[in-house]
């Protein structure tokens, strides 16, 4: 792992109803790696998601940033979670315009933002007139339009059909070669976590904690070639063990 | 080739469909006083009990300076009520959503407003009122409270992913508003409008009623009551058909103002693929 960019140290996060979500959690989150939170739900993944991005604070514990905290976290929700009433230019020029920038000194950054998701064509669309994945494809051109050193992703695919996701699992490690963003990550899916992640946190349930980090050493770049190969199936099958691990750590508990 | 001939063929239905929905209740209503104008001749019912429709048309066409001055108070009254009601309670309605101190203290008497029915408050806004003044107050109030309950609502129902979205990148209050919240908002408010509208409408005129009664005031309402004293039985239903007519007018500007602003981005407004 690379020098580390936040880190959650002894991160605790109770909810009002009593529920513990995270306990006392550890976590790193190094420069440039591609960083899987994979778990059952009700895990906390989310939370710590959530908590990184400064949604929510600690119940107890820290969360350190290296060189403090960013102005720019993209986050991408698992809805799309687009302005209807904004047509999709307007959509990605969102975090700009909350930044006091004019619609003209932000034409360039939305459309070089549009161009790397490939909707150029679409900029005056409403989201409506979209289908799913070309919503979530203006979501994370929004998360990244003021070009953030973190993105943050919580499940963002798993509403989205088969084929799609996986176009979109392409598109997003093309945008991380291209970008060099560090992400992080949230999904239940073993084979997209191993697909996408340099390094996968396996979480287990009630109440949430880390119970391996596993390293996917596969350089890139990655395409249907390690969708196919036997290093993904062997960790494929490693992931999935340790999440079965951690699931059978609950039910003993 | 075929999706062309598709497309154009479901151009023909939409279009069959938007012609038959203004042409079948056209010709429900045409028969309607078809039948009426029939009853009146062949039973030779004299107006004073039932006049037919024809001689209504004609009784609006002579007596049409008298009644139109009256359809001008009363729409005046009702647009100046819409104005101030819509003003008021888009007003109240953001104070309301940003502190809940204000929503707590107030929000109760516009409840008290709304339930009063507006008809036992007219007479009393008659004794400190000029009697213009009473009727425009009372169109306002049953106005007032579905812009505002709407509006609420509205402002309250943001994507809370969204809200979490401008935390996230440090919007203000007044960016909240002006971005997320107002144009959320907006197809509730449209709604609320629709039937505020209306009710500001029956509001003037229940006023209006009132206050005729006590001899004063020229609007519609006056007109009837006061063909009624006269038993001019025809000048009562034309000025009747007119507040019917108004009140479709005021539905279809509404309705047409919601298509116009929600245009390509609500549901409400967009025909569903079949």
């Amino acid at each position: 792992m690379t020098r580390s960019l936040v880190s959650l140290r002894g991160v605790t996060r109770t909810f009002a109803s009593g529920t513990t979500a995270l306990d006392a959690l550890d976590l790193e989150v190094g420069e440039g790696e591609f960083l899987s939170l994979l778990g059952p739900s009700g895990c906390g993944k989310s939370t710590a998601l959530r908590l990184i991005a400064g949604l929510m604070q600690p119940t107890a514990g820290r969360v350190v940033w290296r060189d403090g905290r960013p102005a720019d976290i993209g986050f991408v929700f698992q809805e799309p979670t687009l302005m209807p009433w904004a047509r999709v230019w307007d959509n990605v020029c969102l975090p700009l315009r909350l930044r006091g920038v004019s619609r003209a000194a932000a034409a360039a950054q939305v459309e070089a933002t549009l161009r790397l998701v490939d909707l150029v064509e679409f900029a005056e669309a409403y989201p409506r007139e979209l289908s799913g994945g070309m919503r979530m494809r203006v979501s994370i051109a929004r998360a990244l339009v003021l070009r953030p050193p973190i993105l943050l992703m919580d499940e963002p695919f798993a509403a989205l059909d088969e084929i799609t996701r996986l176009r979109l699992n392409d598109d997003l490690l093309r945008l991380k070669a291209e970008l060099g963003t560090t992400i992080v990550f949230v999904t239940h899916s073993v084979y997209e976590s191993v697909y996408l992640s340099t390094r996968i946190a396996v979480f287990r349930p009630r109440p949430g904690r880390i119970v391996e980090t596993i390293d996917i050493g596969e350089p890139g770049p990655r395409g249907e070639e390690f969708r196919l190969s036997r290093a993904y199936a062997e960790h494929c099958r490693a992931t999935s063990s340790s999440l079965k691990r951690a699931m059978g750590e609950e039910t003993s508990a | 080739m075929s999706e062309i001939a598709n497309r154009s063929a479901a151009s023909i239905a939409n279009r069959t469909e938007r012609v038959l929905d203004v042409a079948l209740p056209l010709v429900v209503f045409l028969m309607a006083l078809g039948g009426w104008e029939a009853l009146v001749r062949f039973k030779e019912i004299p107006p004073y009990l039932l006049p037919a429709p024809s001689l209504i048309l004609a009784t609006a066409v002579t007596d049409w300076a008298i009644l139109s001055a009256a359809l001008w108070v009363t729409l005046k009254t009702t647009f100046s009520a819409i104005v101030l009601a819509v003003v008021g309670g888009v007003a109240l309605a953001i104070g309301f959503s940003q502190s809940k101190w204000i929503e707590r203290s107030l929000f109760p008497f516009a409840v008290v407003l709304q339930v009063t029915p507006v008809i036992a408050i007219a007479p009393l806004l008659l004794v400190y009122l000029e009697p213009q003044t009473a009727v425009l107050v009372c169109a306002f109030i049953v106005a007032f409270f579905p812009i505002l309950s709407n509006t609420m609502l509205g402002l309250a129902s943001a994507e809370h992913n969204l809200v979490d979205l401008f935390d996230l990148y440090g919007a203000s209050r007044l960016q909240q508003l002006l971005r997320l919240r107002l144009p959320a908002a907006l197809p509730y408010f449209l709604g609320g409008l629709r039937i505020g509208g209306g009710l500001a409408l029956i509001g003037a005129i229940v006023a209006e009623l009132a206050a005729g009664s006590s001899g004063q005031g020229a609007g519609l309402a006056f007109r009837i009551v006061e063909a009624g004293y006269r038993l001019n039985i025809p000048r009562m239903f034309a000025a009747l058909a007119l507040i019917s007519l108004a009140g479709i007018a005021i539905y279809l500007v509404f309705t047409a103002l919601s298509a116009l602003l929600l245009g390509r981005w609500h549901e409400s407004a967009r025909a569903r693929e079949q």
